[in-house]
């Protein structure tokens, strides 16, 4: 077990940040951590990290308590907070050697050299940070995370405010670096989680909603099949067309079906009909229960 | 300890803090012990550098101020407290890591200054005629002032995010706590046999070192001032955690 929180809570005055949380993290894993603005993520991370400690319950990471052992566990965290702090007059090489310093390392100087071209610092090593793009500040700031190779990375929004290209690369990146770490990263990009993430957590008002990978959260939530169809006329059979399932008019022509069946028995039946009232399909589509409708549901 | 340590000591020569710092130090003093009509030795006609130690514990209210101010507030405005904090060093650590980087800037600002010790010590007449004791008390006083104002000007620093506010602060608790002990002390009211109130400020225990008796007392009034501004630091350092 990586991480294991037990009935986490933390309240700020009066405010309740997290509530009674309680979850489990496997070596290896990568999971989305999910949430609306103020959902508690980052002060969960927060406290996993040993920044501030919890106002009840108990964090462990790496079977170490995070407030008996702080200093253990910081030794084997890589964190990227929000925002991606940095010092904005030290220059790349220099900032990397600061943070190397902090941790036990052999070779500095050479695990220096390897994050920089690890993360493809190489051309701008020798700028100062104040200089840099945002996309190359995330790759220092995950650099700096990853300089002592700790089991767990947490990462907080490591690709907030980036544009669609560099958004691909920090994912590949965190991707090609996190195969043997174990991962707990929060954004708000569906497609990201989806794409990169083994386990999804969705936390609202501080409390776990939905907790599974990306395929069982979507059939949790509902097992019947949406397709929206669109005829080239006007259809007449409607009766017929009633028999495939729920059919909800859009529009004149387009319709939208659920039905229990299997999708491509959906489809088929769909194309039969067609078929029979000698109709001509000019569109058809699935309506996936994406994870975006199950973040809505589940957060509101 | 020693990677804050380095890191301040870089930040303070790139950002030219350090430069400025002893370069405004030393041209102050220059000007004052060499130059000006009324104080400079050469007129003043007697050997020794009193004027230094008269003017560098106020310069230093203002300088050593400037070099503490972003010290921690910096940090804690730009987000960098949160990432200095979850790395595995301990809060002393940090605290004393930047302490003395402060305290190295400040003895790099005093240490040309001997350039005048031995500029007097040659125009003495006989040739080497002063009194070295007391001059090396004054140093040791004026590094533990030093120290002293680098402990307040960090705990100063902390307790806000901003520099301005901390500059402020810094230099009122240093002037306080230099000078105005002597002045209330002119009040009967703070004065008894056995007690003076000047004890408490800067100023007596700066004087009595200066002398060139090395007291006890002194010194650990000193420590004292300086553990006592320390552990201030240190709780508000961990004022996240309440």
């Amino acid at each position: 077990m990586s991480i294991k929180v037990e009935n986490l809570t933390k309240i700020y005055g009066k405010q309740k940040a997290v509530n009674n949380l309680s979850f489990e993290i496997n070596s290896g894993e990568i999971v989305g951590f999910l949430g609306p603005n103020g959902a508690g993520k980052t002060t969960t991370m927060k406290i996993l990290t040993c920044y501030i400690p919890p106002s009840a319950g108990r964090a462990f990471v790496n079977s170490m308590n995070v407030e008996e052992e702080s200093i253990a566990v910081r030794k084997q965290i890589g964190y990227l907070p929000e925002h991606n702090p940095l010092y904005m007059d030290m220059y790349v090489k220099e900032y990397l050697q600061f943070v190397a310093s902090c941790y036990d390392i052999k070779n500095k100087t050479k695990r220096v050299e390897d994050m920089i071209g690890l993360t493809g610092l190489q051309i701008e090593k020798n700028k100062k940070i104040g200089q840099l793009s945002k996309g190359y500040r995330q790759r220092v700031g995950l650099a700096q995370a990853m300089i002592h190779n700790p089991s767990v990375l947490i990462l907080d929004e490591p690709t907030s405010g980036l544009d669609p290209n560099q958004i691909v690369e920090i994912r590949n990146l965190i991707k090609a670096i996190g195969q043997d770490k174990t991962v707990m990263l929060s954004t708000h990009i569906m497609q990201e989680v989806e794409a990169m993430c083994s386990r999804i957590m969705i936390i609202n008002k501080g409390e776990i909603v939905a907790n599974g990978s990306a395929s069982e959260l979507k059939l949790n939530q509902s097992n019947q099949v949406v397709v929206v169809v669109t005829f080239s006329q006007k259809v007449q059979n409607n009766a017929a067309l009633n028999a495939l399932g729920k059919v909800n008019q859009l529009d004149e022509k387009t319709f939208e079906i659920k039905s229990n069946l299997l999708e491509k028995d959906l489809k088929a039946a769909v194309f039969q009909f067609a078929v029979d009232n000698q109709l001509v399909i000019e569109e058809l589509n699935t309506k996936n229960n994406s994870l975006e409708d199950i973040f809505k549901k589940v957060t509101q | 300890m020693l990677s804050i340590y380095l890191k301040e000591i870089r930040s303070f020569l790139s950002s030219l803090i350090a430069i400025i710092v002893i370069v405004v130090f030393l041209i102050a003093n220059g000007l004052y012990i060499w130059v000006f009509k009324e104080t400079n030795i050469l007129d003043y006609g007697y050997a020794n550098i009193d004027p230094l130690f008269e003017l560098a514990p106020i310069i230093f209210i203002f300088l050593i101020s400037a070099i503490t101010m972003r010290s921690f507030s910096e940090e804690k405005k730009t987000g960098t407290f949160e990432t200095l904090t979850t790395k595995p060093i301990s809060d002393m650590a940090i605290i004393l890591g930047k302490f003395f980087a402060a305290i190295t800037v400040v003895l790099f600002s005093i240490l040309p200054t001997l350039l005048y010790y031995y500029t007097v010590k040659e125009l003495a007449l006989p040739k080497g005629n002063l009194d070295t004791g007391a001059i090396m008390g004054s140093y040791l006083g004026l590094i533990f002032l030093a120290a002293g104002y680098v402990s307040i000007g960090i705990f100063s620093s902390i307790i806000t995010d901003n520099q301005i506010v901390s500059f402020i602060v810094s230099m009122f608790l240093c002037f306080f706590i230099y000078l105005s002990f002597d002045y209330l002390n002119s009040f009967s009211l703070f004065k008894s046999n056995y007690f003076s109130v000047e004890w408490l400020g800067i100023n007596f225990h700066y004087r009595n070192i200066s002398r060139g008796v090395v007291d006890t007392r002194n010194i650990i009034y000193f420590l004292s001032l300086i553990i006592i501004f320390i552990s201030l630091t240190k709780i508000k350092f961990n004022s996240r955690k309440w």
